[in-house]
């Protein structure tokens, strides 16, 4: 009943007043309150009650601010509720990702899942790598972003992230003091003191699977590196160790014991540098070893005999542990940088050529390229053609081949498919769709040297970074070309026009001359009554002709060069047969009119001045084609999506067989008719039907005479608002 | 006979083609009007300003620029009627003449007869005094446009404000073709003049109501493609 209720409103007062008041008698009768206060509300149960209340009602007024900012949209304020959960390669980090993501789902906020990996992790066996991997996968399922930092100091990552990120909720394993560094502060508490404002959730340590762990340790352990490869570098710390001991005998009578410590000091860091950590170490070890045994008297022997020179061997053991530890990480963190550093050349590298690019092959050739040099993979980019297929490429040696199904999946779905994806994981290849801003471009099919190396998160952001950059250029040469395309269309489009303007200007201006002149002239010798007005008013009559002729062909030169452009807008089919019925007013005066019209026709969306033109053309031919005195009519009715349109007549129908060839081009109905026309009529309506979406075609009646039809499609027209004009009372 | 009833006019014709010139002149001088002619935009201008005429018959394609600009000028600072001849293929050419505050056009090639007959209804337009008539008559309709009634065949015609608004911006304005654009700004609004569909359902209303045969209007003409134009003969 709580959770449906719209209003809460809390009416709260301690339980002792709550008492105080039901003595009173101010809730129930002072004879029920007594029984009330001894059966059911004791002290403890009204406390209890109480909480209840208060709690159910903080959540209520959680929910509510949840969806309040939710509504707003609240981006911009520091996201305080954001989790950042921290992988470490504790077992039971599986369990922390899920409480992080539980979490999370509760309070409807975002989370980070991030592993940093310092120079210890680094040395962890494959197996152990593999399993964090496995959990940031995990993490990223459960909708965390993550991330893989590598940095020495692992709290001061994660504040710095936790800082960049606005995340305000830090979600730690507990850890176990560290057996072997029992000095160092377990994880939680370093976090704790580095960054005292962020809050830190620290979750149950989970024991059970550790020794399983411990054990694939034990074996991963061994596997680790290639035996030979090791067994080299401590072999050659005991070689360095050896020269430095042969080096410095023949300097022992020139120089001071305590200076010659130093070259085997200088031994340990050089062995540091070649071969890291481990022969550092042996190289410290037998260094102080031969030390004692080859130079502090007596020689020859262990024993000492002056013991301060314990002091030399344990400082000389330290120094060389130090060294040869910072060494070593110096060692790795150069070679973090450096990979970084490669990366992101790679990266810009790519990005470079690619805004040099200006053919789609060039992109395809730069792209294959430069992932192929970053990444330990076989690249190969599928473009899709006009109707959003993959084709088949082209059988190259050394490109990898790509399953076209998985492939065109990708592109469909615009989602990643195959290694380490959800979809068809099983499959050898990775196929990441290119994304661009407007729509996919392309796949990008990858063939990894090896699996594991593109599970890794961070590998796969830097790919779909690579796959953006590609699927950007992709885009920008799409549209590079499409501008290019449109420039030449509209250049065309313009010479055509002006061509056909000044055509028709060259043409018309001489013909509204003569017609003018011959008309004026025809008329004064009318009025004279000379015999010349005859022949006058032929010459005006054959120049009137002449104007047709020509503005039937402009029309169609216009029309057919480079298609029809419309200006459509919502027509009334009544008022454009009216228009086409008074520009024939002269030769209609000869037939009856029939126009059937409903005058509830729904509007057509269309260009006026064309359509009027058809029906004037077919009206014009019925007056043409039949004797004076034949009905000649219109009828319009609906079907469905479309408007149909009958210009029919009484006259003596159209020659069998010939009904679509009318259409044509200078085709007339008889070759050797009397009635003038070049056969141009026709042929303009039909182009102007089908640019409509329409069709046109022509038919003798059952009951004599000949009938055009054409369609109009419908569409649903806009809407009018008719509120405001109410009709007037008066 | 005709040159008898209407008053003589000053027309004002400015076009390139002497030829057109030649039979304009001659059908407008054998009316009885005085004509001046202009072969450029520039003196074109000229000879409006210097002569007042009563009408300009202007050709679209000058040779030292276009009419549009021609008309743009000249209504800056008069209201005199502008008649266009046309021969250009685009009927976008014809509406922005017309949006710009042309009167009529005619499209090449025309006959004398059609050309006659524009002046002829731009002159009546001329005479009329705006202001006095507010009853206007055309076949069996009448409209009164102050007290807002409308009557067909003396018996009252109900009528929508919208509709009404129309009626009275078209027949105060007879002879003249309104351009859509025109029509639907005055009476609906500016930001109507994109809503075509308004124009055309009105129209059809207004048809049914006050016309013998709606499908074939004698007085509320479509000049497909740019407008209406209200046919007071």
């Amino acid at each position: 009943m709580f959770d449906v209720a719209d209003e809460v409103v809390l009416v709260d007062l301690p339980p002792d007043d709550l008492l105080q008041r039901l003595k009173e008698g101010k809730v129930y009768l002072p004879d029920q309150a007594e029984r009330a206060i001894e059966n059911f509300f004791r002290k403890g149960n009204l406390i209890a009650l109480r909480e209840l209340a208060l709690r159910r009602t903080a959540d209520q007024v959680d929910d509510e601010m949840q969806s309040y900012r939710q509504q707003v949209g609240d981006s911009a304020q520091p996201t305080r509720e954001a989790l950042l959960a921290c992988v470490g390669p504790d077992p039971g980090a599986d369990t922390l990702v899920r409480i992080a993501s539980r979490l999370a789902g509760k309070l409807g906020c975002e989370w980070h899942a991030l592993y940093v990996e310092t120079p210890a992790l680094q040395r962890l066996p494959g197996a152990r790598r593999q399993a964090i991997l496995d959990i940031l996968k995990l993490a990223q399922e459960l909708g965390a972003h993550t991330a893989t930092l590598a940095a020495t100091d692992a709290p001061l990552a994660v504040v710095a992230y936790a800082h960049q990120h606005r995340l305000a909720q830090l979600v730690v394993g507990r850890s176990r003091s560290s057996r072997r560094f029992p000095w160092q502060r377990p994880f939680a508490e370093r976090l704790g003191r580095l960054a005292p404002e962020l809050d830190l959730l620290v979750t149950a340590r989970n024991d059970a699977p550790r020794r399983a762990v411990r054990q694939e340790t034990a074996r991963g352990d061994k596997e680790q590196g290639s035996p030979a490869s090791l067994l080299r570098g401590y072999v050659a710390a005991l070689l360095i160790s050896l020269g430095t001991t042969l080096a410095a005998t023949p300097l022992l009578p020139y120089f001071d014991l305590a200076n010659i410590v130093m070259l085997f000091l200088l031994a340990v860091v050089g062995t540091a540098v070649k071969y890291g950590r481990g022969p550092a170490v042996l190289a410290a070890v037998a260094n102080v070893a031969a030390f004692d045994l080859f130079f502090v008297p007596p020689r020859f022997s262990f024993a000492v005999h002056d013991w301060q020179y314990l002091l030399t061997f344990i400082v000389m053991l330290i120094v060389g542990l130090i060294v040869g530890q910072l060494t070593a990480r110096f060692r790795y963190q150069a070679h973090v940088a450096s990979a970084r550093e490669q990366r992101t050349r790679h990266l810009y590298e790519m990005a470079r050529e690619l805004s040099g690019a200006l053919v789609v092959e060039q992109v395809v050739e730069i792209g294959e390229r430069c992932v192929e040099a970053s990444f330990r993979v076989k690249a190969r980019l599928l473009l899709p053609d006009e109707h959003d297929r993959l084709p088949p490429p082209p059988v190259q040696p050394g490109r990898p081949k790509a399953d076209l199904s998985i492939a065109q999946w990708c592109f469909d779905r615009n989602a990643p498919a195959g290694i380490g994806t959800d979809t068809l994981p099983a499959a050898s290849r990775l196929y990441l769709p290119l994304k661009a801003p407007m729509r996919t471009r392309g796949v990008l099919v990858l063939a990894p040297e090896r699996q594991r190396w593109l599970l890794i998160p961070e590998q796969r952001r830097l790919l779909d970074t690579f796959a953006a950059l590609i699927a950007i250029a992709l885009e920008r040469v799409h549209f590079v070309t499409v501008a290019r395309d449109t420039l030449v269309k509209m250049e065309s489009e313009r010479q055509r026009n002006s061509l056909l303007a000044a055509l028709s200007h060259d043409l018309r201006t001489p013909l509204t001359a003569l017609i003018g002149l011959a008309e004026t002239l025809a008329l004064e010798l009318t009025a004279e009554q000379s015999p010349h007005s005859e022949p006058l008013t032929a010459i005006h009559q054959q120049a009137v002709r002449m104007a047709l002729l020509v503005n039937n062909l402009l029309d169609m030169a216009k029309l057919q060069a480079g298609g029809v452009r419309l200006r459509k807008d919502w027509q009334s089919l009544e008022e454009l047969v009216g228009a086409a019925v008074r520009t024939l007013e002269l030769p209609l005066r000869a037939h009856p009119l029939r126009l059937e019209l409903d005058p509830r026709l729904p509007l057509v969306n269309c260009d006026a001045v064309l359509v009027e033109r058809v029906l004037a053309n077919l009206l014009e031919n019925a007056t043409k084609y039949t004797p004076p005195g034949a009905v000649i009519g219109v009828t319009a009715s609906t079907e469905a999506d479309r408007l149909i349109i009958e210009v029919w007549d009484e006259g003596p129908g159209l020659p069998t067989g010939r009904e679509q060839v009318l259409f044509e081009k200078f085709t007339r109905g008889h070759a050797e008719s009397a009635a003038p026309g070049v056969g141009l009529g026709l042929a303009i309506c039909r182009v102007i039907i089908e640019a409509h979406g329409g069709e046109i075609h022509a038919a003798n009646r059952a009951s004599g005479g000949a009938c055009f039809t054409f369609t109009l499609p419908l569409e649903t027209p806009p809407p009018i608002e008719e509120a405001e004009d109410a009709p007037e009372t008066s | 006979m005709i040159a008898a009833t209407e008053p003589s006019l000053t027309i004002l014709i400015v076009e390139d083609e002497q030829a057109i010139r030649r039979f304009v002149r001659a059908a407008l001088e054998g009316e009885g009007h005085r004509v001046h002619e202009a072969d450029t935009v520039r003196r074109g201008l000229l000879e409006a300003g210097t002569r007042k005429p009563d009408l300009v018959v202007l050709d679209l394609g000058l040779p030292d620029g276009d009419g549009m600009d021609f008309i743009r000028d000249l209504r800056a600072w008069s209201g005199m009627p502008v008649l266009v001849l046309s021969a250009r293929i685009e009927e976008y050419d014809k509406v922005e003449a017309l949006d710009a505050g042309a009167d009529d056009y005619l499209i090449k090639p025309f006959g004398v007869a059609e050309l006659l007959a524009r002046v002829r209804a731009v002159c009546r337009r001329q005479v009329r005094d705006p202001d006095g008539a507010t009853l206007i008559v055309f076949g069996k309709v009448s409209v009164d446009l102050e007290r807002r009634q409308v009557t067909r065949n003396d018996q009252p015609v109900r009528i929508t404000p919208i509709e009404f608004r129309l009626l009275s911006t078209l027949i105060t304005k007879p002879g003249k073709v309104l351009t859509h654009r025109q029509l639907l700004r005055e009476v609906w609004g500016p930001a109507y003049v994109e809503r075509g569909h308004y124009l055309r359902i009105y129209m059809g209303h207004l048809r049914q109501k006050l016309e013998a045969d709606p499908t074939r209007p004698r007085y509320f003409l479509t000049e497909t493609g740019i407008g209406y134009r209200f046919c007071l003969s």
